[in-house]
């Protein structure tokens, strides 16, 4: 068990900067994921982790020291692949004691920790067979099983859940999950998926271009997030945004989204946006729940409006509705009884309470 | 079953519904034809070999229908297989074949590992200068070796030349290039992970070698093993220059050299000796090649 720090960590590959300085500490036991698109220098970050990249500048320690010159068997860490990477020639049992043996355990604990690590998994009926007569999300869990035996310092996990259908990635996430709240090793995640980000995670780092664009809880980067890009990233459907700017009128600071439509701010809201210069070129965010049918009963910071709909979605629970507003496509979500039909007018309302205002050229947050 | 339905539905146009059976049944015939083909000209030879092998010099020289064995006699086999002179040459054939086998694998396999796995300077250049030398033939090379090798006798005072084990220096320089590439292509084909998991097991780099990929590569091996095999059992410009005393012999050499007696050449042991030198190979391909198909399929790591 340990903490992981990573200081000014920089990866250059000749002259491109695959990762351009990244600080982040993790706390012991914690269960950090590294999210982002592809090419955002996620994967490199936990390689360098791993040790099977070397790290261009910077400092990587874990449990304190610095272990950027250590080779990857003498840091303690165990890592699962995306394609399990298991020994196609040795049976399950043999897969999960391969680090054990080389180290030369003694046999009978090399048997119970793989005893142990196959009841966990569920996989006790599997140990004498070979990988190619596994699922994949067998596969998976004798690549997890072969992490487990070692009981390393940390966990590394390069997109563990890619290569399996949907079903199986949403329940071998909850193993995942069960099995981190036994076992408690610190454990770095990797995945482009935000839904397991946001499932797994203790703490979610969110990359893009090679730096991070937040650090925080799921809820966190959900309810504020820092940036646009995060903004975006997180959530599905992802956050509507509006080209808007600030105005007074009536003595109120309304948010102007068309020539018809301005709503007034909350009063929270109006202090918070007071200082910005009314001519800011601005984007108004607003998550697809917080734009719904209208209820009859006005409530503080919800604002209604008309508007046509273009196409929508029924999903059962709920109705995804698209509508167009100042050339941007806008999606909601009704009740599915609010009446909502393909290009007919819709009564909506939307929950000021709950907005983001971002600066459309900086993509900041205000 | 599915097809008559069909047939029923629409029966103005069951010709359709023909066409993939028919043209798979084109494509058998078609390779038939030339497999058979193959097969009459692969085997001719082998057959008229045996056919002459169990004749008698006198039936050979007699103006017979060659094809046929009138008085079939076991006499060239008996005359071979008794001769110590015979023995010695498939004794040495054998002796050199494993030896060479051996040293090229313990040449070539590692030298593969490095070459595609431990990323050093100047290693990709390396792998295809490795098989360029391949491509030098043999009948370039062997008048400066054996100026080399009289020259290396000359100075140290170890005699080389018409020793058998000279082969052992030989052989290697035609084997190791092609099975160090054979176990390029092999290990290249190894997914990256497999060894990154390793490495994060604790595994050196030649216990990765040796645990992870000579097992995850075996048919890649065995099929460089046969390479090899063939290649210096087979070789026969080197041992016809460099040995010459009939104790030195091997079997491709040894067959001509003695057989053959100025202008009188005896036929019927020719062929038997050919027979019997083709022998091992065609049994270690028998047995290996199960081995090899089996391998081809195992050993999956995808999902």
């Amino acid at each position: 068990m340990a903490d992981v720090t990573l200081r000014k960590v920089v990866k250059r590959y000749d002259e491109v900067e695959a990762v351009r300085g990244i600080d982040l500490d993790i706390a012991d036991h914690e269960f950090v994921v590294l999210v982002g698109p592809s090419g955002c220098g996620k994967s490199t970050t936990l390689r360098m982790i791993a040790g099977l990249e070397d790290i261009s500048d910077g400092d990587i320690m874990i449990g304190g020291d610095v272990v950027n010159d250590v080779p990857p068997k003498d840091r303690d860490i165990a890592m699962v692949f995306q394609n399990y990477a298991l020994y196609p020639h040795m049976t399950v049992a043999e897969n999960m004691s391969f680090g054990l043996r080389l180290k030369r355990y003694p046999k009978a604990e090399i048997k119970s920790r793989v005893d142990e690590a196959a009841r966990m998994l569920d996989i006790v009926e599997l140990v004498d067979r070979k990988p190619k007569q596994l699922s994949g999300g067998q596969r998976q869990r004798v690549a997890m099983g072969r992490a487990i035996v070692r009981n390393p310092k940390v966990f590394l996990f390069d997109e563990p859940l890619s290569n399996l259908d949907a079903k199986l990635r949403v329940q071998m996430r909850i193993e995942i999950k069960k099995v981190h709240q036994k076992v408690r090793t610190t454990t770095v995640y990797v995945t482009h998926d935000q839904v397991e980000a946001m499932t797994l995670a203790d703490r979610v780092v969110v990359m893009n271009h090679g730096r991070i664009e937040q650090i925080g809880t799921p809820n966190e980067l959900y309810h504020k997030p820092a940036t646009k890009f995060v903004a975006s990233f997180i959530g599905s459907p992802a956050m509507n945004f509006v080209p808007c700017r600030l105005e007074d009128l009536a003595g109120k600071l309304h948010v102007r989204l068309t020539d018809r439509i301005a709503f007034p701010l909350p009063p929270a809201r109006a202090a918070r946006y007071q200082g910005i210069p009314r001519t800011d070129k601005l984007l108004l965010g607003l998550r697809p729940e917080h734009i719904t049918e209208a209820k009859p009963h006005a409530e503080p910071g919800v604002e209604a409006f008309d508007a046509v709909l273009d196409v929508t979605e029924p999903m059962g629970m709920e109705t995804l509705i698209y509508f167009t507003l100042e050339g941007a496509q806008v999606c909601g979500r009704v009740n599915p009884n609010a009446g909502a039909q393909d290009g007919a007018p819709l009564r909506l309302a939307v929950d000021l309470n709950n907005m983001h205002l971002l600066n459309e050229v900086t993509g900041v947050v205000l | 079953m599915t097809t008559a339905t069909i047939d029923k539905a629409a029966p103005t146009r069951t010709v359709k519904y023909g066409s993939m059976s028919r043209d798979r049944a084109w494509a058998l015939r078609w390779s038939y034809f030339f497999l058979v083909i193959f097969a009459i000209f692969f085997l001719t030879p082998p057959i008229y070999m045996f056919i002459t092998s169990l004749k008698s010099s006198a039936e050979i020289s007699a103006a017979t229908n060659p094809w046929w064995v009138f008085h079939p006699t076991l006499e060239n086999y008996t005359g071979l297989l008794t001769s110590n002179q015979f023995l010695r040459f498939f004794w040495n054939s054998a002796i050199v074949s494993i030896f060479v086998v051996t040293i090229t694998m313990l040449i070539a396999v590692p030298a593969a590992f490095a070459l595609s796995r431990m990323r050093f300077w100047g290693s990709a250049t390396l792998a295809t200068g490795v098989f360029l030398t391949y491509l030098i033939p043999e009948t370039l090379l062997f008048i400066p070796l054996f100026k080399m090798f009289a020259v290396v006798g000359d100075w140290t005072g170890v005699q080389l030349i018409n020793r058998w084990y000279v082969l052992l220096i030989l052989y290697p320089t035609l084997t190791v290039p092609f099975c160090t590439w054979i176990m390029i292509g092999y290990f290249a084909s190894i997914p990256k992970e497999l060894d990154e998991a390793a490495i994060i097991d604790g595994a050196s780099w030649f216990q990765t070698l040796t645990r992870i990929f000579i097992p995850v590569a075996l048919p890649g091996l065995i099929a460089a093993t046969i390479f090899a095999f063939t290649v210096s059992w087979a070789q026969f410009l080197y041992p016809l220059v460099f040995t010459t005393s009939t104790d030195q012999l091997v079997m491709p050499v040894g067959i001509i050299t003695t057989l053959i007696k100025g202008d009188v050449f005896n036929w019927g042991q020719i062929m038997t000796g050919a027979l019997l030198g083709a022998a091992p190979p065609l049994i270690i391909y028998a047995f290996l090649m199960d081995y090899y198909i089996a391998g081809l399929t195992a050993g999956a790591t995808k999902g």
